[in-house]
């Protein structure tokens, strides 16, 4: 039983929902045309097909293009020893799906994640709030329409945040150097002019 | 009893007696028995415990106890990365220790925010804290954070103990 062959079957049985299995470096993906049956597309993963684990729920923000997001769920059957992904686009006027916390009991947490870093809310789940950040905590910071120092908020008695010192901005490595020094990481907007001020030597 | 002392006195002549005054005793007294609270939240929390351990031993420092009730304890080891959620509960224990109290940032996370500068990471215990040695490193080494403890007390040792008391005229 591989991967594909149970990638087959559960578009065998779910038809136009799911399409063809896409493979790539040996793992088989499969994308939802409709996120709103994910759960029994979940439920019959586990029940029939032996996929009783969940590795992961992730999300992706496809910033400037619609779906907005992507939600990849991972999964995994100890008895075939088979993972298999799931992808499903999820509009930003509707950012909901269901979920499918009552296949697996671990989604909870994977979805209150979810929820607290993109904002997409997972209808039916047991208590949707915010995991890391705090209650009252305004924004969703994985968007990538928020800027990775952070924005300034106050939540008196509960939490503050600063923005973080950006100093040039992010520090990035520039692969394809010829040695570890010219792939250092440096800030990435140093441009030929100010590192010639600064010292750097020109073919570093 | 005679004593050998490389104090310049003859203790034949003088007793076991040494004359000093009561700031450096009193500093004495408190820089040899640093008792840590350790305020533990990250990676630096483990190399807290390899300085705690046998190998590096932090209780020949006076360190005995890692008292983990602010109440009992004099000096606080932020280890690890203070996030902003967790920044209110350290604030909270840093008050609810007694004077006098110091504070140590181990690691680069607690010192600077290290290498998360984000939306989550408090650029710093010291924006929360008054620190009074920071320890670099990303985990320090248990002997670095050893060579901390020996500023520190060197700190406490140079603290005008009796100027800071109150003075009742």
């Amino acid at each position: 039983m591989s991967a594909r062959e149970l990638a087959q079957q559960l578009k065998a049985r779910f038809g136009e929902l799911i399409s063809e299995p896409a493979e790539f470096r040996g793992e088989i993906t499969v994308r939802l045309s409709d996120a709103g049956r994910m759960a029994d597309v979940c439920q019959f993963a586990k029940k029939e097909m032996g996929f009783d684990f969940l590795v992961d729920i992730t999300s992706l923000d496809n910033y400037g293009t619609d779906p907005r997001w992507t939600v990849v769920y991972h999964l995994y059957g100890y008895g075939h020893h088979c993972h298999l992904r799931l992808k499903t686009g999820v509009s930003e006027e509707k950012s909901q799906l269901p979920t499918v916390s009552g296949v697996w009991r671990t989604a909870d947490w994977h979805e209150r994640e979810i929820y607290d870093m993109m904002g997409i809310r997972f209808q039916g789940h047991p208590d949707l709030r915010r995991i890391l950040m705090w209650e009252g905590y305004p924004y969703f910071p994985l968007r990538k329409d928020f800027p990775l120092a952070g924005k300034p908020t106050d939540l008196p008695q509960v939490a503050f945040t600063r923005a973080a010192p950006e100093e040039g901005g992010p520090f990035v490595t520039r692969p394809g150097g010829q040695n570890s020094t010219a792939r250092e990481p440096r800030a990435h907007e140093l441009e030929s002019d100010e590192r010639a001020d600064r010292g750097i030597a020109k073919n570093l | 009893m005679q004593t050998r002392t490389e104090i310049g006195y003859n203790s034949k002549v003088e007793g076991d007696v040494i004359h000093t005054r009561l700031d450096s005793a009193v500093n004495w007294f408190r820089k040899n028995s640093l008792w840590p609270m350790p305020m533990g939240l990250a990676c630096c929390a483990i190399e807290l415990m390899a300085a705690g351990a046998s190998r590096f031993d932090i209780a020949r420092f006076g360190s005995e106890v890692m008292r983990f009730s602010p109440r009992q304890s004099d000096v606080m080891i932020v280890a690890g990365t203070v996030t902003y959620k967790m920044a209110t509960a350290v604030r909270r224990i840093y008050e609810q220790m007694a004077e006098p109290k110091w504070v140590i940032a181990m690691g680069a996370c607690a010192s600077t925010g290290g290498m998360y500068r984000s939306y989550a990471v408090l650029q710093g215990v010291d924006n929360i804290v008054p620190v009074d040695v920071y320890v670099s490193g990303c985990p320090p080494r248990p002997e670095a954070l050893l060579d901390a403890l020996i500023k520190l007390q060197a700190k406490v040792a140079r603290e005008p103990f009796m100027a800071l008391q109150k003075r009742v005229a």
